[in-house]
C-alpha cells in the first residue's frame, strides 16, 4: 500500500495540477496579506475560501484522479497486490498531495509575514488543520462515488452534487427546519445538525475563534459552552476524523469487491 | 458706597479666616491619636493632617466645614464594622486617605465616604479598597470627586455595592477616577447636571456606568472596559456622551451601551470595540449619533423598536459581524454618510461617496432576531446567497433603511 501511496503521491506532486493548486494558494495568501495588512482579517477571509473551495477541489480532484488513472489501476491489478491497498494507496496519495499543497501554499506567505510572532498563530493552525481534514474527507467521498460509478459523467455529477449539498443545500434545509420549528428548544438539534456536516462543523470551529463576540450573544452561549471548551474541541475534531475514517472504510470494503 | 464697604468687609473676613483656622495633627505620637478625636475638637475651617499609620476607626461623623489631608498614605481600617466617614456639612474637603474594610450590610448601604445634604465638598485622591459602597452622595450638590481609586472585591450582585453613587444630586463633577470590581462603577439616580469625565471603569460586575432618571448630564472621555453588562443609560433626557471608549463587554447579555428611553441626547466621537452588542437602543427618540467608531462588534447597533427620529451620521462601521439589526419593518431613523466596511458599491464620479446605496440590515440579522439559534449558520455560503438576493430586492428588511451616501473610505474624525 505504501509503495502505491508513494507512487501516487510523487506522480501527483510532479503533475501540473498540484503546482497550479499550490500556486493558487500561495498567491491567495500573498494577496490577502498584501491587501489586508492585518493578520486576523486575512484569516477570516481565508476561512471562507477554505470551507468552500477546499471541499470542492478535493471532490473534483479525487474523482478526476480516479478516472484518469484507470489504466494504471488495471495494470496494477494484474500484479500480486491487494486490491484494497491499491485503491487506498491512491486515495492517500491524492489526499496527502492536496493537503500538502494547501498547507505549504498558505503557510509560506504567512510564515514570511510573521505568523509565529502573532497571536493569530492558533487560529491559523486550526484553519490549516481543518482545511487538511476537509481535504481528506472530501477526497475520500469522491473516491467512494467514483468507485460506485463506472460512468465518468455520472460520477462527476454526483461528486458536484455532493459538494453542493454539503456546502449550500444542507445549510438551507438546516435554516428552514430551524425557522419551522422555532417554537421548540433547538439548541441540541442545531448542535447535532452542525456536527453532522463536516463543512458546517469546520465553519463553526473556526468561527468560534473569530466572531466570538457575536456568537456569545444570548443563544450563542450554548454553542460557546460546547465548542469553546476542550471537550467540545476534542469531540468536534474527533467527529471530523470520523468523517475521514468512515468513507475510508467504505473505500476499503468497496475496493475488496471492485471488479473491472 | 455702602456696597463697596460690604465687599471690603467680606474680603477682610476671607483673608483673616485662615489665620484663625488651626492645623490639627493626627498620628500615634501626636496630640490626637484618632481622627474621630481630632474631628470632635476641630473648629470650623480647621485643617486636620493625618500622618502615616493605621487607624482602626469607623463612623467618623463630620458636621462642620473642615479639611482632612493625608500625609504619607495613612490607612483607615474599618474592620468591616460599618460606615467610615459621613459628611453632613458644607465645604468639607477630604484628600488622600486610604480607606479599607467597609462593613457589608443588607439593610444599610454602608459607604467608605458618604456625603449627605451638603454642598461644595471635595473628595480627592482617595484610595478605597475592600468596600461595600465607595463614595455615596445623597442630595449633595456642587461638589467634586476627583482622582480617586476604588478597587472592590465584588463577587455577587446582591452582596456588593457601587463604586460612586449619586442620588438626588445636582452639579457634581466626577473626574479622573478609577473604579474596578464593584457592582456598578458609577451609578446616577435622579441626578442632574453631572459631569463625568476621564474616568476608567473596568471589570465591574454589572454596569461600568449606570444612569437612571438623570437629565442634562455629560460624560466625556471615559473608558469602560470588560464590565459585566457595559454601560446602561435609562429613562433620561438631554445626555451628552462624547469621546468615550466602550471595550470588550463580552457576554450573553452584554453590550457596550444600552439606551433605554433616552431622548434628545448626543452620542459623538465614541469608540465601541469588541462588544457583543455595540449599542442596544430601545425606545429612544431624537438621538444624534455622529462620528462614532464601531469596530469588531458582534452587532454594532441593535435597534429594538419604538425608536424615532434618530440620526446616524459619519460613523465608521468596521468589521462587525452585523452592522445594524432591526426587529421591525418600520424605520424612521436616518443613516447618512457613514462608512461601512461591508460596502461593495462603486464610485464612478470619484467624489468619495458610493453611487449605490448601502443597506445595513441584512436578511440574516432579521432571521437571527426571529430565531436566535440560526446564529450557528453565520458566514455560511447559503446565508451569503440569501443575503445577496435580499439586498437586490428587499422583502423582509425595512426597504427605506438605506444609507444613500455611503463613504468609500473610513472617516477621519476631527480632534475636537
Amino acid at each position: 500500500m505504501f509503495k502505491i501511496l508513494k507512487y501516487s503521491f510523487f506522480d501527483l506532486v510532479r503533475s501540473r495540477w498540484s503546482y497550479v493548486y499550490f500556486l493558487f494558494y500561495l498567491l491567495l495568501g500573498i494577496v490577502l496579506l498584501f491587501l489586508n495588512n492585518d493578520l486576523s482579517k486575512a484569516v477570516i477571509t481565508l476561512m471562507n475560501v477554505i470551507i468552500i473551495l477546499v471541499p470542492l477541489i478535493g471532490t473534483i480532484f479525487g474523482v478526476m484522479y480516479y478516472y484518469n488513472s484507470r489504466e494504471f489501476t488495471e495494470l496494477l491489478l494484474a500484479q500480486p497486490v491487494k486490491r484494497s491497498s491499491i485503491f487506498l494507496g491512491q486515495y492517500f496519495g491524492v489526499a496527502f498531495s492536496l493537503a500538502m499543497s494547501l498547507v505549504i501554499g498558505l503557510g509560506l506567505p504567512f510564515v514570511f509575514y510573521g505568523i509565529f510572532n502573532s497571536s493569530a498563530i492558533w487560529d491559523f493552525s486550526l484553519l490549516l488543520i481543518t482545511g487538511a481534514l476537509l481535504t481528506f474527507i472530501f477526497t475520500a467521498l469522491a473516491f467512494v462515488i467514483a468507485l460506485a460509478n463506472e460512468n465518468k459523467i455520472k460520477g462527476f455529477g454526483y461528486a458536484i452534487l455532493l459538494w453542493l449539498f454539503m456546502a449550500v443545500i444542507y445549510d438551507g434545509l438546516f435554516l428552514m427546519s430551524l425557522i419551522y420549528f422555532e417554537d421548540y428548544p433547538l439548541d441540541k438539534f442545531s448542535l447535532a445538525a452542525t456536527m453532522l456536516n463536516p463543512v458546517d462543523l469546520s465553519r463553526v470551529l473556526i468561527l468560534l475563534k473569530l466572531d466570538i463576540s457575536a456568537l456569545l450573544g444570548y443563544t450563542g452561549a450554548v454553542f460557546q459552552k460546547f465548542f469553546g471548551t476542550n471537550l467540545g474541541l476534542i469531540l468536534s475534531t474527533g467527529m471530523l476524523v470520523l468523517w475521514v475514517l468512515i468513507p475510508t472504510g467504505i473505500i476499503y470494503r468497496m475496493a475488496k469487491r471492485k471488479d473491472f | 458706597m455702602k456696597n463697596l464697604f460690604y465687599i471690603a468687609f467680606i474680603f477682610l473676613q476671607l483673608s483673616l479666616s485662615p489665620s484663625f483656622a488651626q492645623n490639627l495633627e493626627v498620628c500615634a505620637s501626636c496630640e490626637f491619636t484618632s481622627i474621630t478625636g481630632a474631628v470632635e475638637i476641630a473648629k470650623d475651617f480647621d485643617t486636620i493632617l493625618v500622618k502615616k499609620g493605621t487607624y482602626k476607626e469607623y463612623n467618623i461623623g463630620i458636621t462642620k466645614p473642615i479639611t482632612i489631608i493625608a500625609e504619607g498614605n495613612p490607612v483607615i481600617d474599618g474592620e468591616n464594622k460599618g460606615e467610615i466617614i459621613t459628611i453632613q456639612a458644607d465645604n468639607v474637603t477630604i484628600d488622600g486617605l486610604h480607606i479599607i474594610n467597609v462593613g457589608t450590610s443588607y439593610t444599610t448601604d454602608f459607604a467608605a465616604v458618604r456625603v449627605v445634604k451638603s454642598e461644595n465638598f471635595l473628595l480627592q485622591n482617595l484610595t478605597l479598597e475592600r468596600l461595600f459602597f465607595g463614595i455615596y452622595l445623597e442630595k449633595a450638590n456642587n461638589g467634586k470627586i476627583l482622582n480617586n481609586t476604588i478597587i472592590g472585591d465584588a463577587v455577587e450582585e446582591f452582596s456588593s455595592g457601587n463604586g460612586i453613587q449619586l442620588w438626588h444630586c445636582k452639579n457634581v463633577e466626577v473626574r479622573g477616577n478609577k473604579v474596578k470590581k464593584v457592582r456598578d462603577g458609577i451609578y446616577l439616580e435622579f441626578s442632574d447636571e453631572i459631569t463625568i469625565s476621564n474616568n476608567i471603569s473596568s471589570n465591574n460586575l454589572r454596569y461600568g456606568l449606570h444612569f437612571m432618571f438623570s437629565n442634562h448630564d455629560t460624560y466625556v472621555n471615559n473608558l469602560f472596559e470588560n464590565n459585566g453588562a457595559g454601560v446602561a443609560v435609562m429613562f433620561s433626557k438631554f445626555i451628552k456622551m462624547e469621546g468615550n471608549t466602550f471595550r470588550k463587554n463580552w457576554g450573553t447579555a452584554s453590550f457596550g451601551l444600552l439606551l433605554k428611553e433616552i431622548n434628545d441626547s448626543e452620542i459623538i466621537n465614541n469608540v465601541f470595540e469588541e462588544n457583543t452588542v455595540g449599542i442596544n437602543v430601545e425606545g429612544s427618540n431624537r438621538v444624534n449619533y455622529f462620528h462614532n467608531d464601531f469596530k469588531n462588534n458582534g452587532w454594532a447597533l441593535k435597534v429594538r423598536g419604538a425608536c424615532y427620529n434618530n440620526i446616524f451620521k459619519e460613523n465608521n462601521f468596521l468589521y462587525n459581524s452585523f452592522d445594524v439589526s432591526y426587529n421591525s419593518r418600520l424605520n424612521d431613523n436616518k443613516f447618512e454618510g457613514n462608512y461601512w466596511s461591508n460596502y461593495t458599491g462603486y464610485d464612478l464620479n470619484r467624489n468619495g461617496i458610493g453611487d449605490v446605496p448601502y443597506r445595513p440590515v441584512k436578511l440574516f440579522s432579521y432571521i437571527v432576531n426571529r430565531t436566535p439559534e440560526t446564529i450557528i449558520l453565520l458566514r455560511s455560503l447559503f446565508i451569503d446567497i440569501i443575503d445577496f438576493s435580499e439586498k437586490v430586492s428587499p422583502i423582509f428588511t425595512p426597504d427605506n433603511l438605506v444609507d444613500k451616501n455611503p463613504m468609500l473610505k473610513p472617516i477621519h474624525h476631527g480632534t475636537n
